[in-house]
Parts: structure tokens; sequence; C-alpha cells
């Protein structure tokens, strides 16, 4: 099984958020990056999957300048037997795709994974365009993962409930909580053997960016909070009522 | 030129939110001075597709071929494409939900569309073509421009609401055929009839503070008292407790919801946790500890115990609902 697992390098998700450059730029001093919570559970299982098939190979991709790599290097870590950075900024969701697809279709990967959504601009939508741009199937918002030598099991959150589908290689899968039960954490040995392990390095092919951040905003400040004495709960029945009208 | 927007049902029935998109179309149109069309898929009744029409659709197009019974992204993605032509769309509406998320990013790929998910708004100005969206979880808002000439918004449930705009219904059926796919669907768990997190205008939602499994039933009973509209959601840690279902899960790594009223009871406010929940329109929080952060997010807080606060605030629901 080949598989290809396209991680997204954001801000830690306690992050204090602020910008710089006129709002336009998010400002990365000081801040923690990580993999993204989604993709960091959807590499978890392909590794479960890996180390039960001999012959298996992970891959782990980012789109991103140098400062992506220790990401990077934290996948391998964690089990990834090499890594790909391909050497662009990211500033749109198609751009991104569509060069991760370009190498996809070289490769020849059996399953390409991604996560959810990517937390910083919680798009979601650069593993179903990736599945597009290569022709093939795919599903969303996967909460289990089988993958069986000739076909995957994946099952999905639908409004109400679950829906499991059966999908045949190659297939593109996007995940997110229940994919995995925890995220992997890496063991000594694997920081070690990191070091040594293959990150390829890229170049973009030319693109437009189909869309572009102008600005960012926080938003409104909340006012203080209306304390109600913990023996007085008609009075809080009497404001949401009156005051705040919600019920 | 139109507005096309693709209108999901869940069987074979239109729910608020499909409303609350066709009036953000009918809106975006007016912007753009043409016409709505509305996408069906589905074997739905007329009155179900006339009802779009309340909302501002000057045409339904309705693809009943039972070929499309089963959604798959893939070949739904190319119907819709071939309905955005037929149309000659140059805006296309999307929920941002489960199922057109996986949809709606294909369908840019076809048309070479730029695409804005999570969108919060109506576009601040149509040229350049400029709107406003989430991101980073609920922690900031993007305003982004559209370089292209096709334009694909998904809209966050809840972030526009409704408005009546009724138009003669005027319905029209369409066909496409199904894209070659391997995909199977073989098998439809449905969770019990209750009510998605996502649709409730009021969440009683609990956290690690309850305790145990067994004291949600006071939310349960919070959430019977207001009726259809309510239901129960919980935290991460909850969820992983298996105190509750996985798809009640509210923050940043489960659901993002945007009720009219959400309860917080015995939940800290993590960070991730807040992120599910700041477009809340009113934020009651109940917790013993008078530091803990949700109450900076909240407009409403007793400081209390809510083992004993909540069965409280039952009766006090319960008499005012009797009286009203
Ligand atoms: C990558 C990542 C993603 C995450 N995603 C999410 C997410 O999507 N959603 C999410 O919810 N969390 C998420 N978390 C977890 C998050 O950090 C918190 O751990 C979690 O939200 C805390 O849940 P809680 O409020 O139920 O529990 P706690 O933090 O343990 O809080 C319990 C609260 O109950 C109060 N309490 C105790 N007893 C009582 C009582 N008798 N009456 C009233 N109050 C009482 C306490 O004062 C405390 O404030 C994520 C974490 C990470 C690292």
């Amino acid at each position: 099984m080949k598989i290809l697992v396209c991680i997204s390098h954001v801000p830690d998700t306690t992050a204090k958020i602020s910008f710089v450059d006129g709002n336009k730029t998010y400002n990365k001093e000081g801040q923690q990056f990580i993999i993204g919570p989604n993709e960091e559970l959807a590499l978890t299982r392909a590794i479960e999957i890996a180390e039960a098939q001999a012959g298996s190979t992970i891959t782990a991709l980012t789109v991103g300048g140098a400062e992506v790599e220790p990401t990077l290097r934290k996948a391998l870590a964690m089990g990834a037997s090499d890594a790909i950075r391909i050497d662009s900024t990211p500033k749109d969701a198609m751009n991104v795709a569509r060069q991760i697809a370009e190498l996809a279709k070289i490769q020849n990967y059996d399953v390409i994974l991604t996560g959810r959504e990517a937390i910083d601009y919680n798009g979601g939508q650069v593993g179903e365009m990736i599945a597009e741009l290569l022709g093939v199937d795919s599903v969303s918002g996967a909460t289990e993962m089988q993958l069986e030598s000739a076909k995957a099991l994946v099952t999905r959150e639908i409004d109400g409930g679950l829906e499991v589908v059966e999908l045949q290689y190659p297939a593109v899968i996007t995940g997110q909580k229940g994919i995995a039960k925890e995220p992997k954490i890496p063991a000594m040995r694997g920081i070690m053997m990191a070091r040594t392990k293959p990150l390829l390095v890229q170049a973009p092919i030319a693109l437009d960016d189909a869309t572009e951040v102008l600005e960012h905003s926080l938003p409104k400040a909340k006012g203080a909070c209306k304390m109600i004495p913990a023996d007085q709960v008609d009075e809080l029945v009497r404001l949401l009522h009156e005051e705040a009208k919600i019920i | 030129m139109s507005v096309l927007v693709y209108t999901e049902n869940w069987d074979n029935q239109f729910k608020k939110l499909s409303f609350e998109l066709v009036s953000y179309a009918s809106s975006v149109a007016k912007q753009l001075n043409t016409n709505v069309v509305a996408l069906s898929i589905g074997a739905l009744s007329q009155e179900q597709l006339a009802s779009l029409s309340q909302y501002g659709a000057d045409k339904v197009l309705s693809l009943e071929n039972p070929d499309f019974k089963t959604f798959n992204a893939l070949q739904y993605a190319k119907a819709i494409t071939e309905a955005a032509q037929q149309e000659k769309a140059e805006v296309l509406v999307f929920a941002n939900n489960i199922s057109t998320r996986a949809v709606a990013p294909r369908v840019a790929v076809k048309l070479d569309a730029g695409f804005v998910s999570g969108c919060v708004s109506l576009p601040e100005s149509i040229s350049p073509f400029v709107v406003t969206k989430k991101a980073f979880s609920g922690k900031a808002m993007a305003k982004v421009q559209i370089n292209k000439g096709l334009k694909i918004l998904s809209l966050n449930q809840n972030a526009f609401g409704l408005i009546p705009n009724a138009k003669p219904f005027v319905s029209e059926t369409f066909n496409s055929t199904l894209a070659t796919s391997n995909a199977k669907l073989l098998e439809t768990r449905k969770s019990s009839g209750k009510m998605s997190v996502l649709d409730a205008e009021i969440l009683v939602s609990g956290g690690r503070g309850l305790k145990k499994a067994e004291n949600f039933a006071l939310l349960e009973q919070a959430s019977d008292i207001f009726g259809a509209t309510a239901t129960v959601a919980c935290t991460k840690p909850v969820a992983d407790l298996e105190w509750r279902p996985h798809s009640e899960h509210v923050g940043q790594t489960g659901k993002v919801v945007a009720p009219n009223l959400y309860f917080a009871v015995g939940i800290s406010g993590a960070i991730q946790h807040l992120a599910g929940i700041t477009s809340s329109k009113v934020i009651v929080a109940i917790n013993t500890d008078k530091d803990a952060p949700i109450f900076e997010a909240a407009d409403y807080g007793i400081i209390g115990d809510a083992l004993e606060v909540m069965p409280k605030l039952n009766e006090s629901l319960k008499t005012f609902k009797s009286k009203s």
C-alpha cells in the first residue's frame, strides 16, 4: 500500500491570533506550529495500517516554505517513511490541491489522505479538489477507515447518522476525529530515525491564485457576563425572556 | 446569468437551512441584478419544491432521475456543474455542511471557479468580488477576494437567517447521467430521530463537570422542556468518555454550532471548545469555578453546582413554559 498523507502546518489550537502587515498576514511571531489535528489523526491511522501490512509506505507532504520542515520531521518521527515539501507558500486551496495533484499523477499513490479541514482557514477543500483533479472517488469526514488489499472501507458521518462506503484504489479520504483514537506520540527512537529519513524539496508549478485574503479582523469583544446568584434561577429565566428575548 | 443554489434535502424534505441558503442566494442575486435558480436532487413533492420560491427562488430545477438516489460526491458534482453551465451561473451557493463540503470543491475544479467556504455575510462588493469568512476556527474573520469569473460561496448555517420573498413557483425538470464511480454505499446507520446539534436553536451542553453519564438526564430534561428545537450537546472529553455520542461533540474538532441559545453546564471553556460556540447568539454558563474561562465567553452566568442548579432551573423553565 502506497499512502500519501497531506499535512497542514498550522498554529497550535491554543494560539492567540493576531495579525501584522495592515491585518493582511497572520502573526507567526512566538507561535508554536503543529500538524493539524485532523491530519495528525489521519496520519496515525495510516501508520497503524502500514505497520500491519509489510511493504507499505507512507509519504508525508506539506505545501510550504522551509519553516514547515519541523512539522514534516514530526510526521517522520511518528512513523511516515519519507516526506516531501512542495516549496510554495500556500495562499489558496485550489493552488495547494493542484500542486499536490501534479505530484500524485506521477507517483500513483493508492490512497491520499488529508484532514477534514485545516484549522487556520477552515477551508475543507483540498482533499476533494485533489480527488476531482485526479478523477477518483473520495470520502470526506471519515470517522473510521480500513484499508484492505483490494478496497477501502470507510465510515463517514452524515446528518443524523453514519454511512459505510467501499472505495476502490486509488481514492482520496479526508479524516477527522474518530479515524484514530489518539494521535500517535513519537517515541525517542522515532525522533532519532526521523533525522535521517528523506525529506525531498520539490519545486512548485506556476499557478495563479483563485482567491486571496485581503484582510483579517478579530470578532467583536463580548460584553461582560451578567452574573446571577445560584438561588435565583427564576431571574435567569426572566432575563432570557425579557432582556435577551431568546425564549 | 444567474445565481445557482444547491438545496440538499433530508428524506425528501427541505429544512430551515435550505431556506436560509435560498434567502442568501437571492440577496446575492439582487446585488448582481440577476435571477436565482435552485437545484434539487431527489424525488421531492411539488409542495416541497414550491417552498423554495417563498424565499426568492425564481426557478427550481429538479433532478429526479432515480440513478441519483444515493449521494456520491463525484456524481453529484457532475450534475451540479451541468446545471450551473445550463443556467450560466456566475455565482454558486452551497451550505458549508457535511455533504456539500464533499461536492463544492469538486465543482470548483470542474468550473475553474474561485471558492470561499464558511461565508458569514453577503459579499461586501461584487467588483472586485469580496466576501467575509470565518477563519482560525472562529477566532478571526478573513476578507477574501475572488479572482475568477465564476464564484462559489458556501454559507455557515445560521449566519444569515431567513428572508421571506415570495415569487411565483416555476419549476423545470433537469436531467443528467452518472459519472463512472467505483464507490459503493454499503450501509446507512441512522442515529435516533433526534435533531442534529447543527440544526438546534437551543443547545443544552454539558462538560466533565457533570461527573457521570447519568447526570446528563438533567440536560435532557431541560432540552425536553424547550421542545423540538432543542437538543443536548457536549464537550470532547465527554464524548471520549462515551458519556455522550460523538455526533454531539462541539468545538474545533467536533461541530461548529450557531444556536440562538447555548447552555454551557460544567464546561470549563477551553479555547478548542469555544471555537465551536462563539457564533451562538446567547451563551449561559453554569460552573462551580468563578474563574472558569467560559464566563468570559458567556452573556449570563451562574456560579454553582450544576447538579443543584439544573433541577431548579428545570422547574423554573417548566413554570415559564406553562405560562407562555
Ligand atoms: C487538538 C485539540 C482539539 C480539541 N478539540 C476540542 C473540541 O473540539 N471540543 C472540546 O470541547 N474540547 C476540545 N479539546 C479539549 C479541550 O482542550 C478541553 O480539554 C475540553 O474542552 C474540556 O472539556 P470540559 O469543559 O468538559 O472539561 P474540564 O475542562 O475538565 O472542565 C470541567 C468544568 O466543570 C466545572 N465543574 C466541575 N464540577 C462541577 C459541578 N458540579 N457543577 C458545575 N460545574 C462543575 C469545573 O469548574 C470545570 O470548569 C481539544 C483539545 C486539543 C488538544
